[in-house]
């Protein structure tokens, strides 16, 4: 637990920074009403808002700990969402929806999971082919128009709340949870570490690659079906144009703020999550703080370079250096400097 | 007669085109005009273009996710500035590809000096330009110069009435261009050799760093240029357009026969890559009854095909070794 807390304090160090230069500037944002059995305020709203990056971003952290990436999960959203209005306005009930949509959503994992494991071709370029032609596979689904449906218990899951919060922020609390759980309680998220940090050593060490890396695959599009069906209750339709358009990027953010490193290996799906909160804490803040919606692509591009600066190895290699030449400045030379080499 | 199975992939793509072409030809003879050759050219300039950079870009083992919002700035970049100052058109155009290539250089710089993933580092410049462009404008600005509309009717008649359209030709003279660079300087043989591995690069004596910076600012020019010829050919700037392109241009490169982790392919390849996603455009136009979403749904089952055949060609070539 300490350990985890370690972890993940520079992300909740950077959360509460955020929180705090935000409520300066804001300072109801704080501010949490209670009315009518729900909860509301910018907090809660952040909060929900963040729901479909913050679990497209748990799944998206076990397929970077693996060394890949997953182009594709915005546009899975936009399938699993389509699929789902298809069969409620088929009529099947809700049941029937959500079924369809988890299980479409492990049918496009599957198949990124295959061209990954099976046919070797490398993560980007795999996952972008669904990206590309998915979209148009939305659209057959919902023929092109944004299919609209009027399912009170589907669109309970975007809308409704529990103890008075709202059903998204539930979903990927557990989500997240739940993942977390499963992959330091089992030896699972070991296995997966060792994949992305060397494929031929893990697999030399007895691990199935192939399996786990189609299985890692199929929980991203899980964890983007499950954003999908959000994104699609929370409007009462599929919008395949605009379903999670953007948003395999915003996970990806995520992820890197998170600390996770691209080169795969060690991960924490709560700094991956804390992550997403950041960058909708950012949005939110930049909304309210009365700046044009238009900063906000070029601030989050500042961070991540930012980031990406800090986290580069090459950096890390640099100060070293530095250090070494402090260290060497301060002590005194040795007195037999090693003769000429022969 | 045996043939470099590294030429297969060009083959196979000037094939494909050849057989989709005659395929269109048979059910719609229309389609054998020079007329609609001129438009396949005209419509896909600024793809074109663009995809030339990203060819030097791919073949160097690298990505660049950054142009489709940089082709984006461009347009709102020229329109913003003619709108708002006196400038010459062409003081603008030059002003831009000052502005995109050292854009590029500098991405090419961040890769090389902290050895951060080339995609990620592009995908913050995707960000940043296309937030550069909302931050100029949010609204679609026309543009309005008679020196522009020059530029947009500037054309030449092909026999049996086709139009060569001016921005057609700078397609053409920039995938000419490329060519030439990628398959005949010594900063070309650098690209290929970092596609090749940066180690053995490196002992060959390439300097990884400077071609690093290079590559990225060609493709940052291409960006620019693509970006003025979107502009004439739409008319306007406007900070939403071209979004994907850079995915549709990474698609051209690779159906164009081009290897996805660098160090084999050819430039002339991505012009037949960015023609076959034109014809299917102009396929489903004629057609009238397929709806354009299955453009997107062939083009992803060509990308998958043209992976496949290059899997297993390394796999072929790897068994010959």
């Amino acid at each position: 637990m300490a350990r985890t807390l370690r972890r993940i304090a520079p992300q909740i160090a950077t959360l509460a920074a955020l929180v705090l230069l935000v409520t300066l500037v804001f300072p109801q944002f704080l501010h949490v009403d209670y009315s009518g059995g729900r909860l509301s305020g910018p907090v809660i709203d952040v909060l929900k808002r963040g729901a479909p990056v913050a679990l497209l971003a748990v799944g998206m952290t076990l397929v970077i700990a693996t060394r890949g990436i997953d182009l594709s999960v915005g546009t899975v959203m936009a399938i699993t969402g389509a699929a789902a209005a298809w069969t409620l306005a088929a009529g099947w009930g809700w049941g029937a929806a959500i079924l369809m949509a988890l299980g479409a959503g492990l049918l496009c994992g599957a198949w990124n999971g295959c061209l990954v494991a099976v046919i070797g071709i490398q993560p980007i370029v795999a996952t972008l082919i669904l990206m590309t032609s998915g979209r148009g596979i939305a659209q057959l689904i919902t023929e092109g128009r944004i299919l609209t449906f009027r399912d009170p218990t589907f669109a309970y899951l975007g809308t409704g709340t529990v103890l008075g919060l709202p059903v998204p922020i539930l979903i990927w609390l557990a989500t997240a949870i739940g993942v977390a759980v499963l992959m330091r309680r089992t030896a699972l998220g070991l296995l997966v570490e060792s994949i992305g940090i060397k494929r031929p050593a893990s697999a030399l060490a007895g691990v199935n690659a192939r399996v786990l890396l189609i299985a890692v695959y199929m929980a991203s599009g899980l964890c983007a079906a499950l954003a999908g069906i959000i994104a699609t209750a929370d409007i009462r339709g599929a919008d395949a144009n605009n379903a999670g358009l953007w948003l395999e990027l915003d996970a990806i953010l995520a992820v890197v703020i998170g600390g996770n490193s691209l080169l795969g290996g060690r991960f924490s799906v709560a700094a991956s999550v804390i992550g997403a909160l950041i960058i909708h804490t950012i949005d939110t803040g930049i909304l309210l703080a009365g700046f044009p919606s238009e900063y906000n692509l070029v601030i989050k591009a500042g961070l991540v370079l930012l980031i990406l600066v800090v986290q580069s190895p090459n950096l890390a290699a640099h100060w070293s250096l530095v250090r070494a030449g402090i260290r060497a400045r301060r002590e005194p030379r040795p007195a037999a400097s090693p003769g000429p080499r022969p | 007669m045996s043939v470099n199975p590294r030429l297969y992939p060009l083959l196979a793509t000037i094939g494909i085109f050849c057989v989709a072409y005659a395929i269109c030809w048979m059910q719609f003879p229309a389609m054998l005009s020079t007329r609609v050759v001129g438009n396949l050219l005209t419509d896909n300039a600024y793809l074109g273009i663009v995809a030339v950079g990203m060819t030097i870009v791919i073949l160097s083992g690298g990505i660049d996710l950054s142009v489709g919002s940089v082709i984006a700035f461009s347009g709102v970049f020229i329109a913003v500035l003619l709108r708002d100052t006196a400038l010459h058109p062409l003081v603008v155009f030059a002003l831009l590809l000052g502005v995109t290539t050292a854009f590029g250089a500098a991405m090419g710089w961040i890769i090389h000096a902290f050895g951060v993933p080339a995609f990620i580092v592009t995908l913050a410049g995707m960000f940043l330009a296309r937030g550069a462009a909302y931050m100029l404008t949010i609204d679609s600005v026309p543009i309005a110069h008679p020196f522009f509309e020059a530029l947009q009717s500037a054309y030449w008649l092909m026999p049996g009435k086709g139009r060569l359209t001016l921005i057609a030709v700078v397609m053409l003279l920039a995938v000419a261009a490329g060519a030439v660079l990628a398959h005949r300087t010594r900063f070309g043989a650098g690209v290929f050799a970092l596609g090749g591995g940066v180690q053995t690069a490196r002992l060959m004596g390439v300097r990884v760093g400077a071609t690093t910076v290079g590559i990225y600012a060609v493709s940052g020019f291409t960006a620019g240029l693509s970006g003025i010829v979107f502009s004439i050919y739409t008319g306007s700037g406007y900070p939403l357009a071209t979004v994907g392109t850079e995915l549709t241009a990474i698609a051209a490169v690779v159906i164009g026969g081009t290897i996805l982790t660098g160090g084999a392919g050819y430039v002339a390849g991505t012009l037949f890559g960015v023609l076959i996603m034109g014809l299917i455009q102009t396929y489903i136009v004629f057609d009238g009854s397929l709806s354009s979403w299955w453009t997107k749904i062939v083009i992803g089952l060509l990308l998958l095909l043209f992976i496949l055949l290059q899997k297993g060609l390394l796999r072929l070539t790897a068994a010959r070794a």
